[in-house]
């Protein structure tokens, strides 16, 4: 017989490296688990019907919209969010770098979904053109900038990364 | 925390999913790429009691290449559809149409049969299937079923499952080297749910169109097909008249809905004008293949 649970359903999994166990109310959204119940305030919350992009985290690897998701789904997943990008708070992602040279953000609420997603574009085409940056960067959005200085942030990126690690991985 | 409250289960297998829809009934809901049941549930547009969450059925995410068809099990996700080379290889409108879906963080979750079974007019896996003349497999507690594509859909989000029903598999026919296939859609932005969208296969022997499918998604409540289009297209030569004419055709026959997005007369106007391109692309595409 399958557990039909009410109340709180037993999730581990791993959140940028760390393992946490939990009991979570089914209807809880993955966005504000992390948010709350860790802490981890740095996956925003904007539309919560799938179309602003800045609860952007990565799931096992794939971006994901975290409003969309259930912490109860979670259990044995391992989640990543902008937190854990950089362990040394002084020394940020080459794409976090790039966002703050170039002015890629104002208020700064969209802008943990665009590091998380330029990334994960940046890994698979890491020679983008604009048109293939701005299709890219098309689920997230942003109500200051104009978009201009993301783009640009995200093709800086593309370059520093390139520099930095020839073998093409990621570091 | 947006939704309102709902027992979740999380079964291993279809047996135990399909008990479980059959045991809550309506009161159920089963939650696969949840890409747009959960902003749903979010806004409380829908308040299922029951989650029966089927992510965990690996059983239902495969790809299965037979002679003349490729069966896809429910729960492959878009992104897999759009960048299998099988499925590339065997339905290229498929995988094209499948990479307009959404975003990429939304075609990593949403799935196959997710799409079809929540029947959204502008969507575009329903048009494909439609088009294509896809078989839905559907298995229940009395057993399983296969239907068409063009009889699962009967309204706007409405669809003929039955509550005890779960889309496990569909089988779409495998485009021919003597078929071209096109797929144009409009949007406002890259990503948003298509005004417009129609998809299109036609077999050429020697210069003459010998078969024709032209479908449509975002017009009507359901995707369908343009038979009356298809007819101007089948006999004739390939060429930029006959293709002018069935896009006038298309856009003749239907009964576009009006919305915010555009008023009826307005999707007439894109009928004509994205049917003409996805023939157009069909055509060019075959040509390409032949050198």
């Amino acid at each position: 017989m399958v557990d039909v649970s009410r109340q709180g359903v037993e999730i581990t999994l791993t959140v940028n490296g760390r393992k946490h166990r939990a009991q979570v109310e089914p209807r809880l959204l993955l966005a504000d688990f992390l948010r709350r119940r860790l802490g981890l305030t740095g996956t925003h919350l904007g539309c919560e019907q799938g179309v602003c992009g800045s609860c952007t985290v990565v799931v096992n690897g794939e971006t994901v919209r975290s409003c969309l998701l259930f912490a109860a789904q979670m259990d044995g997943y391992e989640v990543e969010t902008i937190e854990g990008l950089s362990d040394d708070p002084d020394l940020l992602h080459p794409v976090q770098q790039a966002f703050w040279d170039h002015h890629g953000l104002q208020c700064g609420f969209c802008t943990p979904g665009m590091v998380l997603t330029a990334r994960a574009f940046l890994e698979e085409n890491p020679e983008p053109s604009t048109p293939e940056i701005r299709e890219a960067l098309a689920g997230n959005i942003c109500r200051c900038t104009g978009y201009m200085f993301i783009v640009n942030a995200v093709k800086a990126a593309a370059e520093t990364m390139a520099r930095k690690v020839p073998d093409g991985k990621s570091s | 925390m947006k939704p309102a409250q709902f027992a979740y289960c999380a079964p291993r297998t279809l047996e135990e999913a399909i008990s479980l829809l059959e045991e809550h009934g309506y009161d159920a809901k089963l939650l696969a790429g949840g890409q747009s049941l959960v902003p749903l549930m979010n806004l409380r547009l829908a308040r299922p009691t029951v989650l029966v969450d089927i992510n965990r059925l690996n059983e239902l995410d495969f790809v299965e290449s037979g002679v003349d068809v490729i069966r896809i099990g429910a729960m492959t996700r878009h992104h897999a559809v759009a960048t299998s080379p099988e499925i590339r290889e065997a339905s290229p409108l498929l995988s094209h149409a499948a990479g307009h879906i959404g975003y990429r963080a939304i075609r990593h979750r949403g799935t196959m049969g997710g799409s079809l079974a929540h029947a959204d007019p502008a969507s575009e896996l329903p048009c494909i299937a439609v088009t294509q003349g896809a078989n839905i497999r559907v298995d229940g507690s009395t057993g399983g079923r296969t239907i068409r594509a063009d009889e699962l859909f009967l309204e706007q989000l409405t669809t003929a499952l039955a509550t005890d029903e779960i889309v496990t598999s569909a089988t779409f026919p495998r485009i021919r080297s003597d078929e071209g296939w096109g797929f144009r859609e409009f949007v406002r932005k890259v990503g948003d749910f298509a005004v417009v969208m129609a998809a299109s296969v036609l077999r050429v022997v020697e210069g003459r169109v010998t078969a024709a499918r032209l479908g449509l998604g975002g017009v009507e409540w359901t995707p369908r097909r343009v038979t009356e289009a298809e007819q101007v297209l089948v006999g004739s030569a390939v060429e930029p008249n006959a293709i002018e004419e069935a896009a006038r055709v298309a856009a003749e026959v239907v009964d576009p809905i009006s919305d915010i997005h555009g008023s009826a007369d307005y999707r007439r106007r894109l009928v004509f004008a994205m049917a003409r391109k996805a023939l157009q692309d069909a055509v060019g595409r075959l040509e390409v293949s032949r050198g």
